[in-house]
């Protein structure tokens, strides 16, 4: 049997969208800048796709940017807008939390003279508002939160936020990466006072290389790459067509059926946090219920090297994530459990698995069987 | 400028009387293997007591250098160009015009010209066309000169059917060609060192197989395709290499379970030594090649060398012994090994590791150790030697 429970670093595309891709690519394989009918059919998908991303978010389709990914998002909207943005401050605001897309970006801040703070979160790797409103200086252009946590689901007071930013007097830009929120909640940045969203397409079952940055109208900022001008000047380069169709397909799809799949998904990961606290030491990070997210589950296993474990439950086809599987190129330690105050034990016995519409009882139900079988085992065997 | 040909130096010491020609069909079989990937018709023959590589129409002249730079055994690789014989003064003009496009209109450099008739019905005596050709040189660049004692510039013409022009000598690696020496099992883990010991031995013309140890789940499959990356690199020099994948998690935890922790790596490696021994015997090498360097770590104490080398009747290459690891890093760098080495994988010895592991290991004790082992270690080495997998790279 092969289970996969490691959708939080990426997921298998739409049958459909992938399908979509490869008529794009090999059919309607026009330049939506040509002038001549090929590329005013490639044109047609851009615009249809931003259509229904748009209407989605309930947001203008001119509001909607495509870039090569979730990272090219968050670089594109913290450099683009710290940088449009500076007269009227130097002060930037993130968690700790956040993914290295968007850490990294405002660590290169720094270095070209903008000040940051990294606002810590509570024991369920939730940021809390006080700490935010303490932050807030009239230096402060920017806030970025994430939506959802990669690493422990926590899911962040996003509207709170949002509202707490755009009713002081001077409204302060408001970014949101909600690589790992997109396709699991409703997100409406008007609504919530988002300025800036990041998503990313091949974590809602879309193409890998494809990512959206929403931008309000009335944002400033400029761009970081430099071209021909495309999309409206802020992300020149020809457009990724069969990846921007197949994004398009996906977020149709994703969001069809949408509270049944998100209401079967908590159920799922309700019943798999109960039985694996029916296994002798472990134990569960980040928030339970509806204040974390429907599809990631964190576990500690105490005496267990969390790449031993990881290999382990591979060889009965198990595929699941140590830590955060982008951190997982350099094996460091989870900046994330670390802020969440996880035992320095538990730091490298830390597994996280995440889940997708796809995902069924009976697959869990293998994997927990399987948990209950090697855990002992491992445990035999550790560092002495 | 477009080179027809190669012409091949080896280094003649060493090479005696009638292992000469074993040493030179050796040379000639690698050089065919390394050029085998390069894009390109290659012909690579022996002449006269001569290794020539000639090309056949368009190719890639600097892969192909740097694929007989990896063969062990060259000393030198002359890129040559080929000249119809159509008289003596037109070889004056051609030899003028390729030293122009080699080295410029105004080289000022000392030469000599060194000419030579392999077919003796040549016109000329090589002695005249020394002279002969020294001098059209000498009109065409003021700058030059003559040095016959240590000229700068060594101007080779050679008369075979066609006339051979060369004046570069690339320097190839030295050693002597692959299977000119039998054949060795590496023991190959992810590190720095294994991989250098197997080029040091190869280049003295050993043929290397290579072993390693792997652990699932302990050790990942990353692990392991970064010992098959490895063996890869290294067969660039050696060509193909024969790579025995051990599984060894159930030997591993067995020795962890029944023998003092502190005794772990030294008796895990015996084991280790045991089966390359027997995979060594079994496949036709004659003696075992380790990255060992005298106090690296614990496991490579004297005492711990002496403990590991006990159980073993082959011979154990390690050419590394008296190495300081910059020098390891020098040339595993050259190599390019470096690079895939220094991945971070943990590799079976690091795993279970003890914090304080014994580093001056008594014999005896080892061996009182190891009894604990014998209901069913016989069985697990048996059963891993039968297991092994294996990948054969380059």
């Amino acid at each position: 049997m092969e289970v996969y429970l490691d959708n939080s670093a990426t997921t298998r595309c739409f049958p459909e969208a992938a399908r979509l891709m490869y008529q794009v690519m090999t059919e309607d394989y026009g330049n939506p800048s040509s002038l001549h009918q090929k590329g005013v059919d490639a044109e047609k998908y851009v615009r249809e796709a931003k259509e229904i991303i748009a209407k989605n978010l309930k947001v203008e389709p001119k509001e909607i940017y495509f870039t090569s990914g979730g990272t090219e998002s968050d670089n594109l909207a913290l450099m683009g807008a710290a940088h449009a943005n500076q007269r009227a401050g130097k002060h930037l605001i993130t968690t700790r939390i956040e993914h290295p897309a968007i850490l990294n970006t405002m660590k290169e801040l720094e270095k070209q003279g903008f000040q940051v703070t990294y606002l810590p979160v509570d024991d369920q790797g939730v940021v809390r508002i006080a700490d935010l409103e303490a932050a807030l200086t009239d230096e402060t252009i920017l806030v970025s939160v994430m939506y959802v946590n990669n690493e422990i689901g926590a899911v962040q007071p996003i509207e709170e936020i949002g509202k707490l930013l755009k009713n002081r007097e001077k409204p302060i830009l408001f970014h949101v990466d909600a690589v790992q929120g997109y396709g699991k909640f409703r997100i409406l940045p008007k609504k919530m006072g988002i300025d800036m969203l990041s998503v990313s397409g091949h974590k809602i079952h879309g193409p890998k290389g494809m990512g959206i940055l929403y931008v309000d109208e009335h944002v400033k900022i400029h761009p970081i790459l430099f071209g021909g001008g495309q999309q409206r000047d802020l992300r020149s380069g020809t457009e990724n067509v069969p990846g921007i169709a197949g994004l398009g397909e996906a977020v149709k799809e994703i969001y069809t059926d949408f509270n049944e799949k998100i209401d079967r998904l908590y159920g799922l990961r309700e019943y798999f946090i109960e039985e694996i606290g029916r296994i002798e030491g472990t134990s569960v990070n980040g928030p339970r219920g509806r204040k974390g997210a429907p599809h990631i589950v964190s576990v500690s296993f105490a005496g267990v090297r969390s790449e031993v474990l990881l290999h382990s439950l591979e060889d009965k086809g198990i595929y699941v994530s140590s830590g955060s599987a982008c951190a997982s190129n350099h094996p460091a330690v989870s900046e994330t459990l670390k802020a969440i105050h996880v035992k320095k034990e538990l730091l490298d016995s830390t597994i996280r698995f995440s889940f997708s519409e796809f995902t069924t009882k009976e697959e869990l139900d293998y994997t927990l069987e399987a948990l209950r079988t090697l855990l002992p085992m491992l445990r035999r065997f550790t560092r002495r | 400028m477009f080179f027809h040909a190669f012409l091949i130096k080896y280094g003649e010491i060493g090479i005696k009387g009638k292992n000469r020609y074993l040493f030179e069909d050796a040379l000639v079989a690698q050089i065919r293997h390394a050029l085998k990937h390069v894009e390109g018709t290659f012909k690579v023959t022996k002449d006269q007591g001569r290794i020539y590589v000639h090309t056949e129409g368009e190719y890639d002249y600097d892969d192909a250098v740097a694929a007989m730079r990896r063969v062990f055994g060259i000393v030198g690789i002359c890129p040559v160009v080929i000249l119809e014989d159509e008289g003596f003064e037109k070889l004056g003009d051609d030899v003028v015009a390729y030293l122009k496009a080699r080295y410029g209109e105004d080289c000022d450099k000392s030469f000599k010209v060194q000419a030579r008739r392999a077919r003796k019905t040549y016109p000329k005596a090589s002695m005249e066309m020394n002279a002969e050709l020294g001098g059209r040189i000498l009109d065409a660049f003021p700058g030059m000169r003559v040095d016959v004692h240590e000229p700068e510039l060594m101007i080779h013409v050679e008369v075979r059917e066609h006339i051979y022009l060369y004046s570069d000598i690339i320097p190839g690696p030295g050693g002597m060609p692959i299977g000119t020496n039998g054949k060795s099992m590496l023991l190959l883990s992810g590190g720095i060192d294994s991989p250098v010991a197997g080029y040091m031995v190869a280049k003295r013309g050993v043929k290397i197989d290579a072993v390693y140890f792997h652990a699932p789940p302990y050790t990942s499959e990353r692990a392991k395709q970064k010992v098959v990356d490895l063996a890869t690199k290294v067969a660039r020099y050696t060509g193909p290499i024969y790579l025995y994948v051990v599984n060894f998690t159930e030997i591993q935890l067995y020795i962890y379970e029944k023998c003092p922790h502190d005794e772990l790596t030294i008796i895990m490696r015996r084991y280790m030594m045991r089966i390359a021994e027997r995979i060594a015997e079994k496949t036709g090498s004659l003696g075992l090649i380790t990255g060992e360097s005298i106090g690296q770590v614990a496991s490579q104490t004297v005492q711990s060398l002496a403990a590991t080398n006990e159980v073993c009747t082959m011979p154990v290459f390690r050419p590394l012994i008296a190495y300081d690891k910059e020098d390891i890093v020098t040339i595993s760098k050259q190599i390019d090994t470096y690079e895939t080495s220094i991945q971070p994988f943990e590799d079976c010895c690091t795993i279970f590791v003890a914090k304080h592991p014994v580093t001056k290991p008594n014999i005896n004790v080892i061996k009182r150790s190891e009894q604990k082992l014998m209901e069913q270690i016989d069985e697990m080495v048996d059963k891993a030697i039968e297991t092994a997998e294996l990948i054969v790279v380059g």
